[in-house]
Formats: C-alpha cells, structure tokens, sequence
C-alpha cells in the first residue's frame, strides 16, 4: 500500500486520520507541523502522498505545498490539504501553492477514504 | 470495513488536546486585556478555536463546532484587522471559553448542555458581529439538507457527455487524469474516447505536460454536481464541458422535459457544491449517537508532558506572561506512572552504584587500574542519569500560574478595582507532584492578596499611591528549594486588628502579649479571618490555614512579611521534588535517621541548665528567649541499644510552620541527598517516619517526618 506523510498540529485529527489510513493498510508517517514534515521530505525518500492541515504553527500547510514542489521527488506528488474552510479563496489559496485538491473537515472515514483514493 | 472505525477511541485525547487549547486561548485573551495587541497572539487563540472547531465537527461534536464557529468568525477578524480588539469583545470571548470548557468537559459524559446559556453567547456573537452569519456555517450543517435533496433526485437516469481537456500544466499540481476517468468509472456506465489532436510530434514531446484530453459519454443515475465534485480539483487546470444528452425519470414527475440546456464551466466560475457523499453523511449522525452511548473513555490517567524546553536555558526571569508566547516545545506525553517507574530504577540504581563505591574503596588503583576507571565513569554517568530521569518530572510554574490571570480578571470586574497581575521567574521548573499541589494555595494568596490587601482606587489615591495595585507572583530558585513570592502593594496587615479579631475568636488568651511576628502569624490560624463581611471571594474564615497545610504537606513552609501601607509579601518554600531529598544523617543510638534539611533550623549541644522539665514530665530547652519542647527521638522511636544520655547528645533545632521544637539525637553524621521510597507502598504507613532510604553501604535508614514529631510534641507538652 501506499507511505503516506500525515502533517497536523492536532493531535485527535492526526490520530483520526491515521488510524483510518493504517486500517486499510497504508504506511503513515506522522508529524505535526510544516517544518518537521519538510525536513522528513528532503531526508528521506520521497512518499506516495502527503496530507497536510493548513493552520499550524512553525510552518503552515501552504507554505509547506510551496516547499515541496520545489523538491524535485515532490514535483508531481499528490498533496491534499485538510481544511475547513468551505469558502473557495481559502481553496484557490491551496490550487495556488500546488495542492493536488482538498479535503474539507468535518470527514468520516468512509469519506477520508474516498477521497483518497482519487489520488492513489 | 472502515465503517467500524469506532470515533469514540478519539474522544479522550479530543478532550484532552482541547483543554489544552482551551487554556491557550484563555491565556492569550488575557494578555490581549493587557493592552498587549500582538497580531502573533490573537493569531494563536484563532488557531486554537480553528482547531477545536476542526476536530470537534470531524469527531461529531457539532454543537462545540457549531459554537466555536461564532467565536472563530470573531476572532477571523480581530485577526485580518478588520474588527478593532475591544474589551468588551474580549470580556465575551472570555465567556464563551467559560461556556465552551463546560461543553468540552460534558462530550464524553451523557450530559446535556446548557442550551440557553450557549444560545445567549451566540446570539451576542452573532449581533456583535452584526451580519447574518457568514458563509461557512452552513458547511456544518449540511449534512441534512444534502441528503434530502439528493433522496428525491436518485431515480433520474441521465447521460452526460463530458469533454475533458486537461492544461499542460496538469501534472505539477498532482493530479492525473487517468484517476479522475477512473473515479468516473465508479459512478456509471463510462465510454472514453482519447483526443490526441495536441499531442505534439515525438522531438517537441515534454513528458512533465499533458497533451492528451478526452471525451466520455457517462450513464446512470448521476447530477451534475456529482461530476463537477470529480473535477473539482482541477476546474482551474482543465476546459470542461458537461453536456446533459437524455434525461429519463422512472419515479415521480414524468411530465418533466428530457432535455436540459448544455452547461459549460468557464474558467474562474466557482464551484460551491463540494464533495458530498450523501450516503457517507446521512450514516455519520445515527453512527455517532449510538457511539456516544457506548463508548465512555475516561481521559487517560495523570500525564505528564515530557518537555524539550527549549526555552530553558534562557534567562528564567524576564518578567510578564510574554515570554510564554510564540514558543513551541516538541514533547511527546508519557504516562507519569513510566516515569515515576523510571525515576525509581534510576534510584535503585544509584543505590546500587554507590555499594560498589564502597566495596571496592580499598582496592589498588593502580593494579586495577581500567576497574577504579570505570567506577568512576559509572558515578559519574549514574549521577547524570539521576539529574534526567528527574528533570522528566520537572515542569515550569507557569502552569500554576495559568489560572491566575483569570482569577485577578473576574475580581477586578467584581470589585470595582483595577489590580494588575505580574509574574516574575514562569520557566523556574518543579516537581510535577509539587506544581499541581501548590495551584490551589497559589489562588487563595493571590484571592486574598487582591480582596484584603490591595484598597480600592480612592483609597489608594488619598494615599498617595498609583489607582492600580500591583500583585506580583514571582518564582526562583534558591539552594536546593524553589520560593514562591506572593506580593502585593497593598495596606499591608493591621497587627492591631488581628490581634484584637484573635482575641475575639478566643485564638489568642486576652492578656496575651505577642511579637509583631507573632501576630501576623496568626492569619494561618484555623478559623481566623478579619474581613468585616463575609465576601463570597475570600474571608471565610477558611483558607490561610489550608494553604499552609498544604504546603507544609509538600515538606514546605510558608512566611509573611508586611508593612504597614506598603504592601504585604507571602513567601512559599518548596523542596524542589519529592522524589528526592536533601537530608541530613542523624545517629541515634546504634540507628541512622534522615532529617530533612529544609526543615532544620541549627543543631546545638546541649548545656546541663538549659534543659527545664515542665510538669515533672515534658522536658523544654531553652533556647534563645523561648522555650522549645524537646523530643527524644530515641524514646520517640523506641531504640534501645547504645543511647546516649539528654546532655552527651546534641540538639537538632527544627522549624515547622514557625513553630520550632527540638530532637534530641547522639551525633550528627554527614549531608546526603536521598532517594526517597515510600513506606506505605512497600510496609505501612509509620506514624513519625515519612519514608525510607537506602544508604551508600545498602543499609536503610528511616526519614524523620518532622511535621508529625512537632504536632506530637505540642500535644505532649498540653497534656
């Protein structure tokens, strides 16, 4: 199955997601802010997907999809971000920096799961 | 298969993580009340109410969700500069963390919420933000309507003609479209056509640019919207065309026209229908009640938050509450009872360290030469190891303070005065047992210090002081204890008024004639209290003697120094853990007893004239111009072998709570930080002996609870 890199500052959404991800037998790799997760990128080999939260402190998601694609395995790698924000600036916002497309919390599971799969 | 994703696992750590932010959020409200408008702070506590929001609707709290929108709405724009920080909105914001604590609290328990209390605040919300409530709300609640409208719709069987032709730039944002025609696939009966007119001749052709599109006829029973959702990702990346070809409804309203205009997505038309799975959503709510039933985690047992303080090493005392701000620490959480475990080991293992010590101090270094190295290396690696595994448990006293900005917020509201909080020294790090014993005692001085010491504004005026008192909290280390100053600039204590209340309440006899110091020290009496009305906010009479107690149980003291009209200062000394102690050996008899350092005042030897007996029976010695009661601790102990008599023995002065006594002992031997290991876990609980030790030659030796010889002797003396 897939390496997947969870980026999210909180910690009952990150457990939520990766939980659900584990459970259909993706590899997960947790870290909870943007900068962790670019210094995991650039150490290490390059992941099937990322799914980064966008308000975190240290390094947001979107400054987070701007680094990566600036790395030449992450060029064309899927990115979603998670977001509640329902109003489409916040989602142009995300098209601009490179996301691949969003996921707009509140989610179950079964729609996580969903989801992903029009990446993987 | 993910359908048994039980949500309810998450509950305790939503709880738990909300707390914390809850705190963050009260925290950083406060500090805006300051007058400190820093854009970094109020970005926090959005980030912080954004993020509750977030977990609270993903985990199926929709009524926290729901709430906390209005009050992210509010701080969105104190954030964008758009509404001005008032206190007014603060004041209120306060309130609705108040009220969102209670509802966090009741998530996990089959508790109700108060209704009125959470429509109140958002209805002041709503009308201070003054708008009907922005877009985004009805995100939250969606669920519902989505599913109804989708019900009604399902019958229609439609073909749709999609032309797809996806920008070169296509892959750079991730997206590919053979997963978008696969999506497609799932939802009907799929044709595909690939349209190769741009593909360029095989020199020009760029692998990184997409050159192909396509055009798919799709069938089933399928809205548009549904498709548009497919494409959502890459509306901005693509030219698309839907085209309805036939529409058939085999349900209701056949009258209906086949045919449905062409509609064709422009660039830059927004989309606002997103990813909805109508079947996914119209699970989710009966799925969650059932859960809420079921699943009751109780929040995980005492952690403790295992900190890489990266702020430790700076200076610990800059003043105010800002230097608290903006930093992250990277920690994980840990159970305390591994830690407790770990610390324990870590003692034996000193224990262990220091027999070998001992057991090999007679052998030739210079024959053994690589062993007496490694003895050395051993101590010093274990004593390292000690220092860390305590440092674990060591937390800054900023999280005793946490709550006192709110208790100074509400009195001043309550009392008509403007009194500003400081603290000094947050980074000192404690004990986590001891922190979470002295927040209590910490609120009561500074209740006390706001409601008794500090006067109102014209008061202080007319006495020539700034309107605004001051109390400061301040922390620091010194020796081997943490002290803990509790200030104000305040009217000080009245001697003459408590001294006159004592008498009143039969504390004191009516012609007794007391010190200065004496005096003050009478506020921690039981039952003392010289507020004239009885304040629902402090003066019940109970208090001062629980704050001592409590700090006398941590094997602390408190003291009070005050001045008339300048203010008064409360003085908490604490050992710094409670795992170890620093403790003074003392012989008595063939036995070796550990005194607690802190406690001891001096040791004196003893002069045949300066030992009295009172009664025949109770022995007092003399000391300076008092007389202190005297306690054999070989007769208190029962030992028998090897005493020495009263006067061949020494004086061990001892100091609790201001009252001092004296243990009578035969020598004393060297100073030693102890492991300490509790007697009631591994015997029983021993009147007089607060626990045990094991010392360097592997013999243990008891710890003198000097709080319990004190009580016992002032017991012995009055009978």
């Amino acid at each position: 199955m897939a390496m997947i890199l969870l980026v999210e500052d909180s910690a009952s959404m990150r457990q939520m997601v990766s939980f659900t991800l584990k459970e259909v037998g993706h590899d997960v790799t947790e870290t909870e802010d943007g900068a962790i997760a670019l210094e995991y990128a650039k150490n290490n080999d390059p992941v099937d997907l990322v799914i980064t939260d966008v308000n975190m402190p240290n390094m947001d998601g979107l400054t987070l999809t701007r680094e990566l694609r600036t790395l030449e395995n992450y060029k064309f790698l899927p990115i979603l971000v998670l977001t509640t924000e329902t109003d489409d600036s916040k989602k142009q916002m995300g098209r601009e920096a490179g996301a691949t497309g969003w996921i707009e919390k509140p989610f179950d599971p079964d729609k996580l799961l969903a989801i992903i799969n029009r990446v993987l | 298969m993910s359908n048994e994703i039980d949500l309810s696992q998450f509950y305790s750590i939503f709880v738990e993580e909300s707390s914390e932010l809850i705190e963050a959020m009260e925290a950083g409200l406060l500090q805006l009340e300051l007058g400190d408008i820093d854009d970094e702070i109020v970005n926090t506590i959005f980030r912080a109410a954004h993020s509750i929001k977030g977990s609270g609707a993903t985990l199926g709290f929709n009524e926290i969700a729901d709430f906390t929108h209005g009050v992210e709405a509010m701080l969105e724009e104190m954030r964008s500069g758009e509404r001005p920080v008032t206190k007014d909105g603060i004041s209120l914001l306060l309130e609705c963390v108040d009220c969102l604590r209670g509802m966090i609290k009741r998530c996990t328990t089959n508790e109700s919420n108060d209704q009125a209390l959470i429509a109140g605040l958002s209805g002041q919300l709503e009308s201070l933000l003054n708008t009907v409530i922005p877009a985004g709300e009805d995100s939250l609640n969606l669920s519902t309507e989505t599913t109804t409208a989708a019900t009604t719709n399902t019958a229609t069987t439609n073909t749709w003609t999609i032309s797809f032709q996806p920008h070169r730039n296509l892959f750079f944002t991730g997206n590919d479209p053979f997963r978008l025609l696969r999506e497609l696939e799932t939802m009907g009966d799929l044709k595909v056509q690939v349209n190769t007119e741009h593909l360029p001749g095989f020199v020009d052709l760029d692998p990184q640019q997409c050159h192909l599109g396509w055009d798919m006829t799709l069938t089933g029973q399928i809205e548009e919207d549904q498709i548009r959702d497919v494409f959502a990702w890459v509306e901005d990346d693509c030219d698309l065309t839907l085209t309805l070809q036939r529409s058939k409804q085999e349900v209701d309203d056949p009258a209906s026209s086949g045919v449905v205009d062409a509609a064709t997505v422009s660039e830059g038309q927004t989309i606002t229908d997103e990813l909805k799975a109508p079947n996914n959503l119209k699970a989710a709510p009966e799925k969650q009640s059932s859960e809420s039933e079921a699943g009751k985690p109780t929040p995980a047992a005492g952690e403790v938050a295992v900190t890489e303080q990266k702020k430790k090493r700076r200076a610990t005392d800059t003043a105010a509450l800002s230097d608290g701000f903006g930093e992250e620490t990277s920690s994980i959480r840990v159970s305390t009872d591994k830690v407790d475990d770990l610390v324990n080991l870590v003692g034996e293992l000193v224990i262990t360290q220091s027999i070998l010590t001992q057991a090999t101090k007679n052998i030739d270094p210079v024959q053994m030469a690589t062993l007496t190295h490694s003895l050395q290396q051993l101590e010093r690696n274990t004593r390292d190891l000690q220092e860390q595994a305590l440092n674990i448990r060591m937390l800054p006293i900023s999280f005793a303070f946490q709550r006192l900005p709110r208790i100074v917020h509400d009195l001043n509201r309550s009392l008509g005065k403007q009194v500003k909080l400081k603290f000094t020294g947050e980074s000192t790090e404690l004990d986590k047992t001891v922190l979470e014993k002295i927040g209590d005692p910490l609120v009561h001085l500074v209740r006390n210090a706001l409601d008794h010491g500090i006067e109102m504004p014209e008061q202080r005026r007319a006495a020539g002081k700034e309107e605004n008192g001051t109390i400061e909290v301040k922390a620091f280390y010194q020796g081997g204890s943490i002290l803990i100053e509790v200030s104000d600039d305040g009217s000080g204590l009245d001697t003459d008024k408590i001294l006159q209340k004592a008498k009143e309440k039969s504390l004191v006899d009516e012609e007794a004639e007391l010190t200065t110091e004496q005096i003050k020290n009478l506020v921690f009496e039981p039952g003392f209290s010289t507020a004239d009305k009885v304040s629902n906010i402090s003066g019940r009479g109970v208090g001062m003697d629980v704050v001592r107690r409590n700090i006398t149980d941590l094997g602390g003291r408190v003291e009070v120094r005050s001045e008339r009209g300048r203010g008064t200062i409360f003085t908490i000394k604490l050992p710094l853990t409670l795992a170890i102690l620093d403790g003074q050996m003392v012989q008595v008899g063939d036995q070796v007893y550990v005194v607690p350092l802190l406690a001891i005042v001096e040791s004196v030897k003893v002069k045949p004239g300066d030992i009295h007996r009172v009664a025949g029976e109770a022995e007092v010695y003399k000391y300076r111009n008092d007389c202190l009661p005297v306690v054999r601790l070989s007769e208190a102990f029962g030992v028998q072998e090897g005493r020495l008599s009263l006067v061949d023995g020494l004086l061990v002065i001892v100091d609790v709570d201001g009252q001092l006594i004296g243990l009578n002992i035969d020598d004393v031997l060297g100073q030693q930080q102890v492991v300490v290991k509790s007697l009631e876990k591994n015997f029983r609980e021993v009147p007089g002996i607060s626990g045990a030790t094991i010392l360097g030659d592997g013999s243990v030796a008891l710890i003198v609870d000097v709080p319990a010889l004190v009580q016992l002797s002032l017991t012995h003396v009055a009978a």
